[in-house]
C-alpha cells in the first residue's frame, strides 16, 4: 500500500504548503467569487448545493420537435437525480453545442451534403444547481431528420467541478470512445436506411416509369396533359431524390478516409473495415443500378433489368448475412412533414450491439469515477505506483490486476469483441489532477475561439483577457458562477505533447528528468507553436500563445498542488468526521485498503513537461520523480456492478462512501477468499490489539517478517483465526489467495505443511492426537515459532533489531486499528523497497573483481545493510528474506514453476516469551 | 572402585544421551539451510542413485523410479514398468561405440530386472519370470558385465544376456555383493561370505567358480563393502566387524563390537541389550576408515592403525540405517529415528575426564575382542581415541531416513519411509546462485 489520503492531506499541510494561496489560475476581479460561500466553514457543505447525490452521466437530445430534452441517465434510478431538473440541465448542456454541424447544399455541388462534425467537449458549471458538468456532444445521421442530423450530448454531471476539471482528460477519452462506438453503430444504421430508401426510390421509380410509359403508349397526345407533367416530375424528383441518397451513401462510405482530428476517435480497425466493406458493397450495388438509369431507354429491358437487380439483391442478401431481406415500398411523393411524425429512439439511431456496448461503456465511466476526487486521485496514484514496482509488489500489495483495468482502457473499444490483435493501442490519457495548464488550454480555445470567432464574434475579447480563457460565460447569472470550460474539439497536439512527453520520461532514468522536462517543453511549446500554425484558419497570433506558455504557467502550477489541500484534508477529516459519524467507521475503514500512503510532493500528477519541471524544483525529495508523468489509467471495478446497488442500498449517498463500492470489488484480488475486505479491516484492529497487548509481539513479528513459521495454538477456533486473521498482514508476499496462510488446523503437520503455510493456526486437543500434534511441535520446533494464546507464551528465536519497534510498539499511542494498518502499510511499503534496493543492486551479491571471494562479498552486503540502512543484524534477516522472496518471484514466479518451493531456514536457538 | 566405574559409566552415558539429544537449534556448522521436499512416491523410499552431477533416481515399496534434478528439485522423469517394491538399484554406464551413457538397472520383487535409460524414461531392456527376485545388484564395469544376486547368482553381459549362473546352497539368499580383484566377486550370504572368480575358459563360455568359503562370522552378515584395492569388511547381526584381505582372503583383523554395558558386570543389562544394538546395519569406507552403523550407534575404525578410532553407542534415538564418510573427518549418519545426523571426528579436548571413559571403552573393546588381537596395545594407544561430536541435524522427515545421496556442495537427498525424498542444500550457496541467476536474467531482459 503506498499511498493513503490521509496522510497525503496531514503532511502536505504542514510540510509542503506553498505561499502561494491562489488555487485557481488569477481570475479577473469581476469573475473571482467564491464558488462556495461556505466552503471555510464546512468542507462538506458543498455537496449540499446539489440537488442530486451523486455524479451520474445524463444523455440528452435536442430535438427538432421538442427542443432539448432529456434522455436517459447512467445509473438509470430516479433516486439518482433526486430533484434535479433534468430538463433545465438538459437545456443548459444542449446551448453549448459548439460543433461546427452546418448542412445544406455547400456551394458547388449539387447535392446535400452529410456533415461530418466532431465531437465537442465542454465543462460547464451551474452553481446555482451545484452541478458540473462534462459534456460530450455528437451528431448522428437520420435520413428523416432535418439536415439529416441529429445533435445529442452525453454528459456527466458532479457536484464537484474539480473532480470535472481535473479528470477531463480521462473523461473525455470515455465519452469520445462512447461517442466512436455509438457513431460507428449510427453509420452502420444510416447506411442500412439509405439502402432500404434507396431499394424504395429504385421501386418508385420503377413503378413510375411503367406507368408512365404505359400511359404514352395507352395515349400518347396525353403527353403535355397536366397529369403526365406531374408525373414526370414526380419521376425526376424521384430520380434526383435517387443521385441524392446515392450521393449521400457515398458520402456515408467515405467517412472512414476522412482524415479525424479527434484523437480519441480510434476505432477497432476490424470493425472500421467490415463496415466499410459493407458499405461498398452497398455503393457499389446501387451504382449498377444506376447504369440503366441513366440511359433510360425501352421500358422493358429497364424493368427486366431492375427485376434481375433486385434478384441480384436478393442474392446478395443472402449472402451477407445480417442484412434482412428487405422488401421495398412505394414512396409517396410528398412524405408527411416534421411534427408529427415519430423520430428515431437513440437504440434505433444506432445499431444494437453497439448501442449496449457504448452504454455498457458510459457505465463503466461512471463506475470508474464514483467517489470523491481525492479517493479517485489516491486510488489511481497508487496504482500507477504499483505497476511501476511489479517486482515487490507480491510481497504486501494487493494485487494489480492488470488484464482487467488496463486493456479495457487502452484498447479501442470494439462492441463486437474482436480478438485483440486487431486493436490498434490507444495512448491512454493521463491523470489529470490539476487544471490544465495555460498551454493546454490556450490551444483548444485557440480553436474554439476561431470558432467562437467565425459564429458568435466573440474569440478576441476571449483571447485578450487570457486568464478567463478558461471561463467562458455562458449564461449571465446574478451569482456569476456559472462557468463553462471549453477544451474545443482538438486534442491533437496536446496528445502529441503526450506522447513525446512519454517517451521522453521512459527513456530518461530518474536523475535526468530534472532536466528532461526543461528541453521537453521548450520542444513542445515548438511543437505547439508549429501546429498552431498549421491549422488552417486559425487566426490566434502566435504570439499571443507564448506568453502562456511560458510564463504563466509557473505561479499556475503552484497554485494546483496548492489546490487539491482542501479537498484532501476534507475528505480525509471525514474518517473521524463530525459528518458521517456511523459512516465513517466503515467508510474510511474500508477506503484505507485502497488509499495508499503517499508522499505528498507527488500530489500534483500533470502530464505537463512544465508541471514535472517544478515538482522536481520545489520537491527534490522524492523518490518518485518519476510518477507524476506515470500513465494513468482508471481502473475499472470488475465488480463494480455488483457492488454498486450495494452501496446504493446503504443508503450511503455522500461520495466518500460511494467510493467504498470499487474498494469492494477490488478487495478479492488481494487476499482472496479468505480474508474479505471487512476482515482485512478488522486484522489491522487485531493486529493493534496484538501488538499492545503483548509484549512480545515484536518477537512474533518479527518472525513473520523474516520467514519462519509461526504457529498459533489454542483452543477457541475463534480467537485463534481471528489473531490469524491480523497477523496475516505480516506475512510477505500471502499470495493471492493468502495461500500461505492457514487459519485453522487440528491434525498434526508435517514439513511441507510448514513450508506451504508460513502462518498457521492450530488446535489445541487433549485427545491422543494432542500428543501426536505436540510432537509435531517439538518435532519440527526449530523451523517454527510457537504462539501459545491459551497460556500466553511465544516461543521464537530472540530479537533484538530496532526495525520493528516503530510497528511493534505496544505502548503506541495508534488507536484506531485503520490507522495502525495504513501505519504498518507505509512501513511495510518502505522495507519493501529497502528490499528491492538490496535484491538488485549487484555489487551486493556477486563480486566485482576477480580476486574477491564470497566472504567479501558477504561483508559488503553486510556492511550495505548495516550502514547504509541501519539495520541491526536481526533486522537484516528481514531484509534478506524479503530479498530471496523477490529474487525467487523475479527468476521464476511459484505458479510458473513446476520445481517443488525452497524453504529456507536457520539454525537458531528459541526463547520462551511470556507476559 | 567398581561402583564408582559403574558411577563414572552411568554419568558417561547420561551425558552421551543428553549431548545427542541437546545437539538444541544452534547449529552453526550446519550448512543445510535450505530444504525441498520431493514428492512423488506413494510408498516407503528405499534406495537412491547418483546418476551424474545433477540428477539422483528414487526407487522404493511403490515399484516406482523417479529420476530427480537435485539442482531445481524438479522431478524429471518417472519410470513406471514394476509392479511390486523395488528390491535392488544400481547405475550401469553403458559403453557404446563412441559414448558412455549411464543406465539404471532395477530389480523387484516381481521377479523382474529393468534397464532403464534415464534421459528419455524408456525401459531399454527387461528381463521377467526369473526364479527368485534379485536382492542385490553388482556391476563389473571393467568386464562390461553385471550381477545379480538373490537365491542364485546370476551373470548377465550388457545386453541382459544371461552369461552364468549360479544356484545358491543358502536358503536365505545373497544379501550383498562386491568386486574383488582378480576377477573375483564376494557374495554375502547367511554367515559366510563366498569367493567365487569369473573365467573365461578356452571354449569362451564364462563360467563361475567358487573359490573359498569365508566361515569366520557367529551370525548373520548384514554389510559386506570393499575398503580399498587389498581389503574388504564385513559386519555381521552381533557385532563382529572382520577386515578381510581382497586378494587371499585371510582376516585381517577382528573386531567384536560390544557396547561396554554388555560386558559389565551387570547381567541385567546385559540381558536387556538386544542383539540388535550390536547389529552392523550398515558399513561404508573411505579407504582409510571404516564406519560401522551399530545398532543406534557409531562406530569408527581405522584401516591404518587397526584400531577404534572413535564411537558413538548412543548417536540416533533408533536404529542407524545408513552411513556416510564425508572426508577423514566428517560423516552422516541417517537413522530409523528420522533425522540425519551430521558428526565430526574430533580431538578430545581435555585428555583427563573423557579419556578415562575412553580408556575404559578401550577396555571393553580389547576384552571383548575374541580374535587374538594385542589389545595391551590399544589401551596404550588412548591418545588415538578421539570424539565423535554431533555438529548437526537435519530434521524434515516423518518417518525412519532409509538412505541419503550426498551431492557434495550441491546438497544431500534423503529418503524415507515418509514416502518423501527431502533435498537439502546450503541456503547461502544457492542464495548466491539465485543471485547470479538473477542478474543474468536482469542482463537478458535489459532491466527490469
Amino acid at each position: 500500500m503506498i499511498g493513503s489520503p490521509d496522510v497525503v492531506a496531514f503532511t502536505k499541510e504542514d510540510d509542503y504548503g506553498q505561499p502561494n494561496p491562489e488555487p485557481w489560475p488569477p481570475i479577473p476581479e469581476e469573475f473571482s467569487i467564491p464558488l462556495y460561500p461556505l466552503a471555510d466553514s464546512n468542507p462538506w457543505a458543498k455537496t449540499s448545493y446539489a440537488k442530486f447525490t451523486k455524479d451520474f452521466i445524463l444523455i440528452s437530445e435536442f430535438s427538432e420537435q421538442v427542443g432539448p430534452q432529456p434522455l436517459l441517465t447512467i445509473p438509470d434510478e430516479p433516486k439518482v437525480c433526486g430533484t434535479f431538473d433534468l430538463n433545465y440541465f438538459s437545456l443548459r448542456i444542449m446551448s453549448v453545442d459548439y460543433q461546427a454541424s452546418f448542412v445544406g447544399h455547400p456551394p458547388g455541388s449539387g447535392y446535400p451534403r452529410l456533415s461530418f462534425v466532431e465531437d465537442s467537449r465542454v465543462v460547464l458549471g451551474d452553481s446555482k444547481e451545484g452541478a458540473f458538468a462534462y459534456v460530450h456532444h455528437l451528431t448522428l445521421y437520420d435520413l428523416e431528420a432535418r439536415g439529416f442530423v441529429r445533435p445529442f450530448c452525453m454528459a456527466y454531471i458532479s457536484a464537484d467541478e474539480r473532480k470535472i476539471m481535473l479528470q477531463f482528460q480521462e473523461l473525455s477519452l470515455r465519452f469520445s470512445q462512447a461517442s466512436e462506438c455509438l457513431k460507428a453503430g449510427n453509420r452502420r444504421a444510416f447506411a442500412k436506411e439509405l439502402q432500404r430508401k434507396l431499394q424504395d426510390l429504385e421501386y418508385t421509380h420503377s413503378v413510375l416509369q411503367r406507368e408512365e410509359g404505359l400511359q404514352r403508349e395507352a395515349d400518347p397526345q396525353t403527353r403535355y396533359s397536366a397529369h403526365a407533367v406531374e408525373k414526370a416530375n414526380e419521376l425526376a424528383n424521384v430520380e434526383k431524390s435517387i443521385y441524392e441518397h446515392r450521393d449521400l451513401l457515398k458520402q456515408i462510405t467515405s467517412y472512414h478516409g476522412r482524415p479525424r482530428r479527434d484523437p480519441h476517435a480510434a476505432m477497432c480497425h476490424k470493425c472500421m473495415s467490415e463496415c466499410l466493406a459493407e458499405c461498398e458493397d452497398l455503393l457499389e450495388k446501387f451504382s449498377k443500378l444506376a447504369g440503366p438509369l441513366g440511359c433510360i431507354g425501352e421500358e422493358g429491358q429497364i424493368l427486366t433489368e431492375d427485376e434481375a437487380g433486385e434478384g441480384e439483391m436478393e442474392e446478395d442478401e443472402d449472402g451477407v448475412k445480417r442484412r434482412p431481406s428487405y422488401t421495398p415500398q412505394l414512396i409517396r411523393a410528398k412524405s408527411a412533414k416534421c411534427f408529427d411524425k415519430r423520430l428515431k429512439t437513440l437504440q434505433e439511431l444506432c445499431d444494437e450491439t453497439f448501442y449496449e456496448a457504448s452504454m455498457e461503456l458510459l457505465k463503466e465511466t461512471e463506475r470508474s469515477f464514483r467517489g470523491d476526487l481525492c479517493y479517485l486521485y489516491t486510488r489511481r496514484l497508487d496504482r500507477s505506483l504499483r505497476r511501476k514496482q511489479k517486482v515487490t509488489n507480491f510481497l504486501f500489495e494487493e494485487e494489480v490486476c492488470e488484464d482487467n483495468d488496463e486493456e479495457v482502457t487502452i484498447r479501442p473499444f470494439c462492441p463486437v469483441n474482436h480478438s485483440v490483435e486487431l486493436y490498434t493501442l490507444l495512448k491512454p490519457p493521463h491523470i489529470v489532477l490539476a487544471p490544465e495548464p495555460l498551454e493546454d488550454a490556450t490551444e483548444p480555445f485557440s480553436e474554439i475561439s476561431h470558432t467562437l470567432d467565425s459564429e458568435l464574434g466573440l474569440g478576441e475579447s476571449h483571447l485578450e483577457s487570457s486568464p478567463s480563457d478558461q471561463t467562458l460565460e455562458t449564461q449571465d447569472s446574478s451569482e456569476g458562477t456559472k462557468c463553462s470550460y471549453s477544451s474545443g474539439t482538438n486534442m491533437t497536439k496536446q496528445q502529441d505533447q503526450q506522447h513525446n512527453l512519454d517517451s521522453v520520461i521512459s527513456e530518461a532514468p530518474d536523475p535526468d528528468s530534472d532536466v528532461t522536462p526543461d528541453h521537453e517543453r521548450e520542444s513542445s511549446s515548438e511543437d505547439m507553436e508549429t501546429t498552431a500554425g498549421d491549422d488552417e484558419g486559425d487566426h490566434t497570433p502566435v504570439s499571443l500563445l507564448e506568453p502562456n506558455g511560458e510564463c504563466e504557467e509557473t505561479p499556475l502550477e503552484v497554485c494546483e498542488s496548492d489546490l487539491l489541500l482542501p479537498i484532501d484534508t476534507a475528505c480525509c477529516m471525514s474518517q473521524d468526521g463530525f459528518l458521517y459519524e456511523d459512516l465513517a467507521a466503515d467508510t474510511a475503514d474500508e477506503s484505507d485498503h485502497n488509499s495508499k500512503i503517499q508522499p505528498p510532493q507527488t500530489l500534483v500528477v500533470n502530464q505537463e513537461p512544465q508541471a514535472l519541471h517544478l515538482l522536481q524544483d520545489h520537491y527534490t525529495v522524492g523518490s518518485l520523480s518519476e510518477s507524476p508523468a506515470a500513465g494513468l489509467v482508471l481502473p475499472v471495478g470488475q465488480h463494480a456492478d455488483s457492488v454498486s446497488h450495494v452501496s446504493v442500498e446503504e443508503g450511503s449517498d455522500c461520495t466518500m462512501s460511494t467510493s467504498t463500492g470499487s474498494d469492494r470489488a477490488h478487495s478479492p484480488f488481494g487476499y482472496g477468499a479468505v480474508v474479505t475486505l471487512r476482515q482485512r479491516r478488522k486484522a489491522g484492529q487485531g493486529a493493534l490489539r496484538f501488538v499492545r497487548q503483548y509484549p512480545f509481539a515484536i518477537q512474533a513479528l518479527w518472525c513473520l517478517l523474516s520467514g519462519r513459521t509461526l504457529v498459533v495454538l489454542g483452543e477457541d477456533e475463534g480467537r485463534v483465526r481471528k489473531l490469524v486473521a491480523a497477523l496475516a498482514l505480516f506475512v510477505p508476499g500471502p499470495g493471492k489467495s493468502a495461500e500461505r496462510i492457514q487459519a485453522w488446523m487440528s491434525c498434526p503437520f508435517s514439513l511441507s505443511d510448514i513450508y506451504r503455510w508460513k502462518l498457521i493456526g492450530l488446535q489445541r486437543v487433549s485427545s491422543p492426537m494432542g500428543s501426536s500434534l505436540l510432537y509435531s511441535l517439538s518435532r519440527y520446533s526449530r523451523y517454527i515459532s510457537i504462539l501459545d494464546i491459551d497460556q500466553k507464551t511465544l516461543r521464537c528465536p530472540p530479537y533484538h533489531g530496532q526495525l520493528l519497534s516503530n510497528i511493534a510498539d505496544h505502548r503506541t499511542s495508534i488507536r484506531r486499528g485503520s490507522s495502525y494498518f495504513l501505519h504498518l502499510q507505509s512501513v511495510l511499503c518502505r522495507l519493501a523497497a529497502k528490499a528491492f534496493l538490496l535484491t538488485f543492486t549487484h555489487h551486493l551479491h556477486l563480486p566485482v573483481s576477480l580476486e574477491e571471494g564470497p566472504e567479501v562479498v558477504k561483508g559488503r552486503r553486510l556492511c550495505f545493510l548495516q550502514e547504509q540502512l541501519g539495520l541491526d543484524e536481526d533486522d537484516n534477516e528481514i531484509l534478506l528474506y524479503l530479498s530471496q522472496l523477490i529474487t525467487r518471484q523475479y527468476l521464476q514466479p511459484p505458479s510458473e514453476s513446476t520445481a517443488p518451493p525452497c524453504f529456507s531456514f536457520k539454525y537458531t536457538t528459541s526463547d520462551l516469551y511470556k507476559i | 572402585m567398581l561402583r564408582w566405574i559403574l558411577g563414572s559409566r552411568e554419568a558417561q552415558s547420561a551425558l552421551e544421551k543428553s549431548s545427542v539429544l541437546c545437539i538444541g537449534e544452534e547449529q552453526p556448522q550446519n550448512c543445510f539451510t535450505e530444504l525441498q521436499v520431493l514428492k512423488g512416491h506413494f510408498d516407503i523410499v528405499r534406495f537412491l542413485v547418483q546418476i551424474d552431477d545433477f540428477r539422483c533416481a528414487s526407487a522404493g515399496d511403490d515399484g516406482l523410479v523417479l529420476v530427480w534434478n537435485t539442482e531445481t528439485g524438479e522431478k524429471l522423469l518417472e519410470l513406471r514398468g514394476h509392479s511390486q517394491q523395488i528390491t535392488a538399484i544400481t547405475t550401469f554406464k553403458c559403453r557404446n561405440a563412441l559414448t558412455t551413457q549411464t543406465m539404471l538397472i532395477t530389480a523387484s520383487s516381481d521377479r523382474s530386472l529393468s534397464l532403464w535409460d534415464p534421459d528419455t524414461g524408456n525401459r531399454v531392456q527387461t528381463i521377467a519370470d526369473l526364479h527368485s527376485s534379485v536382492k542385490c545388484l553388482l556391476v563389473l564395469e571393467r568386464l562390461c558385465l553385471w550381477l545379480s544376486g538373490g537365491e542364485e547368482l546370476c551373470v548377465w553381459n550388457q545386453d541382459f544376456q544371461l552369461q552364468c549362473h549360479q544356484p545358491n546352497p543358502s536358503d536365505t539368499g545373497i544379501i550383498a555383493l562386491i568386486e574383488l580383484p582378480k576377477n573375483c566377486v564376494a557374495a554375502a550370504m547367511d554367515k559366510e561370505i563366498v569367493i567365487y572368480r569369473l573365467t573365461v575358459p578356452a571354449d569362451s563360455v564364462l563360467c563361475l567358480t567358487e573359490m573359498q568359503r569365508l566361515s569366520d562370522h557367529r551370525d548373520q552378515i548384514r554389510a559386506l563393502i570393499n575398503v580399498n584395492d587389498n581389503m574388504f569388511a564385513s559386519g555381521s547381526h552381533v557385532g563382529e566387524l572382520i577386515l578381510w584381505d581382497a586378494i587371499d582372503w585371510n582376516i585381517l583383523a577382528y573386531e567384536h563390537i560390544l557396547w561396554e554395558e554388555s560386558q559389565s558386570a551387570s547381567e541385567i543389562r546385559m540381558g536387556s541389550s538386544k542383539p540388535s544394538e550390536m547389529s552392523i546395519q550398515h558399513l561404508c569406507s573411505n579407504g582409510k576408515l571404516i564406519l560401522a552403523a551399530v545398532g543406534s550407534g557409531l562406530y569408527v575404525y581405522s584401516v591404518l592403525t587397526k584400531t577404534v578410532l572413535a564411537y558413538r553407542k548412543v548417536a540416533h534415538d533408533s536404529n542407524v540405517l545408513h552411513t556416510m564418510l564425508l572426508s577423514d573427518s566428517e560423516l552422516i549418519s541417517c537413522s530409523e529415528d528420522g533425522s540425519v545426523r551430521m558428526w565430526e571426528i574430533q580431538d578430545l579436548p581435555l585428555a583427563a575426564e573423557p579419556a578415562s571413559a575412553g580408556f575404559f571403552g578401550m577396555l571393553t573393546f580389547g576384552r571383548s575382542s575374541k580374535h587374538s588381537g594385542p589389545p595391551s596395545k590399544k589401551v596404550l594407544d588412548v591418545s588415538n581415541l578421539k570424539m565423535l561430536e554431533l555438529i548437526g541435524d537435519l530434521i524434515g522427515h516423518s518417518g525412519a531416513v532409509q538412505m541419503f545421496v550426498s551431492f557434495k556442495e550441491n546438497g544431500l537427498v534423503t529418503c524415507s519411509t515418509d514416502h518423501l525424498l527431502i533435498l537439502w542444500k546450503n541456503g547461502e550457496r544457492q542464495s548466491h546462485l539465485r543471485s547470479l541467476k538473477l542478474f543474468q536474467k536482469l542482463e537478458e531482459n535489459g532491466g527490469l
